[in-house]
């Protein structure tokens, strides 16, 4: 524990406008996992203990097409599309059929398909670690706000991931599809007997939640390493948000992603040993005081 | 509960005659292979079947189930290496730390429902998990607990010999998933399997719905955690793997693949899990996708256990 460097570290602008970036990084890509994860919970109560994985894949088709074509744009929505098609696949071919029962068999399923695709990433791109780098157009001298160092490409990744929180939100309060999946998750039976085709619905769904989690996978690709297994502590921390925030809540799963981003951005500081256990901390916390989480209907 | 008397002392008997099998297999032919298949099952038998007293009696399905098999194992390894203590007492220690354990980790995790519950009980594998790889001065860190363990003897048995760690690992878990088996055929095992069939009838009933469920979860953390002492026995240490997910993710599958609501079916399911895992580790490095086949076989196809498939079956001829 480290609170004089804390202390000192507040006190300066340029330490907090660094690890206030930093921090909302972190937030930003948690929020675009945990959306998905929290969307799929809200409309169709599964638990998708396989969302780290489409937080992988994504990443990964986002290496191999920046490789094949040059281009980092593609590379983004190649990864976004590809996860939003594999959402889909996944949740006909294998979701849709232990509907209503019980979540062992969720369970389980997630369990294997990340074990399958861990294995096959191994298989395809290896076992070591890779990196992406910085895309071309970003290697450029960072930008200075109030002494802190902000590389461009930070401030373009938090731009994006708030366009989508923003497209995300408007969406489901305003459109008629938002609306419709809105009504799904309160009671999807009725939905159904109304004339919505609530099978194609859930796909819809998947698709969203996939194509978010492989667009964050795809964004946090320069920043971070590739590995086989990366998708997992991803989903370990996109449900404590989830749980945070409260299970179905958009609003809730941005708040509380940007909450974990800065206790880690300034966590780091002040715990370097502890910062993840500073997050269970706060998710105990909030479980004891207000179960349902922050902005979740009481249970 | 005569009848429940009289089903007890039928349930020790067999439970003697396996004991006496096992314990009598070395005499008559020695093959180190089926000592150590064995010494592994019974650590992975006590931890399927204690997590099936969640998942199958009381329909709580826990995801983060191998942070007590983890904790045992480390704090019986941890306490052979820095006391004096003899092994049982140890052991119990262990046991009895694990329980504590349990306990705080249940009682902020109970109340929650069945979705939540599977969440943030993996949430707390991974605290404990981070811990255990980032304290590493006490465990290790990712190296894991190594220098070995004192080898001290108990009751004349050294248990630096295989056949004596055979001996004694067939006993605790024999003597262990007896004490399950009566845990769960007890009245207070029935309130569970009531819970799990509709818990607002059992509510109304006047049965404190979190404190049951609170014991349940207590217990199968204790009897986890005697697992992880016997794998500690085993590995001759602690790793960080004993504590990781993937481990929770094993005993799941081993539940569901013998059968949830059978009580001999984890012992089935981890039996046949081992085997498969020594035989896939064999052919191919790729365990995983191998594994994942496998339980989507299971999960989409059988749909059941082995042992539950069969009684269904047995049921439907009989009549």
């Amino acid at each position: 524990m480290d609170l004089h460097a804390l202390g000192a570290c507040l006190t300066t602008s340029a330490c907090v406008v660094t690890q206030t970036t930093s921090g909302l990084i972190v937030g930003m890509l948690l929020f675009l996992v945990a959306a998905g994860v929290t969307l799929i919970f809200g409309v169709l109560k599964i638990v998708n203990f396989a969302h780290g994985t489409f937080y992988m894949l994504g990443g990964y088709v986002a290496y191999t097409t920046l490789g094949v074509t040059d281009s980092y744009m593609l590379a983004v929505l190649a990864g976004a599309l590809s996860m939003a098609l594999f959402g889909v696949v996944f949740e006909r071919a294998l979701i849709s059929r232990v509907y209503g029962s019980n979540v062992l068999m969720q369970l389980l399923i997630c369990y294997a398909v990340v074990l399958i695709f861990d294995d096959l990433v191994k298989i395809v791109w290896g076992p070591e670690f890779h990196a992406m780098g910085m895309p071309q157009a970003f290697q450029v001298p960072p930008l200075f706000i109030a002494g802190g160092v902000v590389p461009p490409f930070y401030a373009v990744l938090i731009g994006i991931a708030a366009l989508i929180a923003i497209v995300l939100g408007l969406g489901l309060s305003m459109t008629r599809l938002g609306k419709t999946v809105r009504a799904a998750a309160i009671n999807a039976q009725m939905v159904s007997a109304l004339g919505v085709n609530t099978t194609l619905l859930f796909a819809i769904v998947f698709a969203v939640g996939g194509g978010l989690a492989g667009l964050a996978g795809a964004l946090a690709a320069p920043v971070r390493s590739l590995s086989p297994g990366m998708g997992f502590s991803v989903l370990i921390e996109s449900f404590i948000v989830t749980v945070i925030g409260g299970m179905g809540s958009i609003a809730g799963a941005l708040a509380s992603a940007l909450l974990i981003g800065l206790v880690r951005g300034f966590g780091t500081i002040g715990f370097p040993q502890f910062t993840d256990g500073l997050i269970y901390i706060v998710m105990i916390a909030i479980l004891l005081l207000r179960p349902q989480g922050l902005f979740g209907r009481r249970l | 509960m005569k009848g429940n008397r009289r089903s007890g002392t039928r349930e020790t008997a067999i439970a003697a005659v396996a004991l006496l099998i096992v314990l009598v297999v070395p005499f008559v032919h020695r093959s180190p292979a089926f000592e150590d298949f064995v010494i592994r099952l019974s650590s992975m038998a006590l931890f399927a079947t204690s997590l099936n007293l969640l998942v199958g009696n009381t329909g709580m399905v826990s995801f983060g189930h191998g942070m007590f098999y983890g904790l045992g194992a480390y704090a019986f390894a941890l306490m052979m290496q820095m006391t004096e203590l003899s092994l049982p007492v140890a052991a119990m220690l262990a046991v009895l730390f694990t329980t504590v354990a349990a306990l705080c980790v249940g009682a902020i995790c109970v109340r929650l429902s069945t979705d939540y519950f599977a969440f943030i009980t993996l949430a707390f594998q991974m605290l404990i998990y981070s811990v255990i790889i980032s304290w590493q001065s006490l465990t290790g860190g990712d190296q894991g607990l190594r220098g070995g363990l004192p080898r001290r003897e108990i009751f004349g048995f050294d248990l630096a010999s295989q056949l004596h760690l055979y001996q004694c690992c067939a006993v605790v878990a024999v003597l262990g998933l007896l004490a399950l088996r009566h845990i769960s055929a007890s009245p207070f095992g029935q309130t569970l399997r009531m819970i799990r069939d509709n818990e607002s009838r059992t509510g109304f009933l006047g049965v404190v719905l979190w404190r049951a469920r609170l014991w349940a979860f207590t217990i199968a953390g204790g009897f986890a955690g005697l697992g992880g002492v016997l794998a500690a026995l085993f590995v001759s240490g602690a790793y960080p793997e004993l504590a990781d997910w993937p481990n929770s993710g094993q005993a799941i599958f081993a539940v569901m693949l013998g059968g949830i609501n059978s009580f001999l079916g984890p012992v089935l399911g981890a039996a046949i899990l081992l085997a498969l895992n020594d035989a896939v580790a064999r052919v191919t490095e790729y365990q995983g996708l191998v594994l994942g086949i496998v339980i989507l076989i299971f999960a989409l196809g059988l749909r059941r256990g082995v042992l539950d498939f069969l009684r269904v079956a047995w049921s439907k001829d009989s009549q």
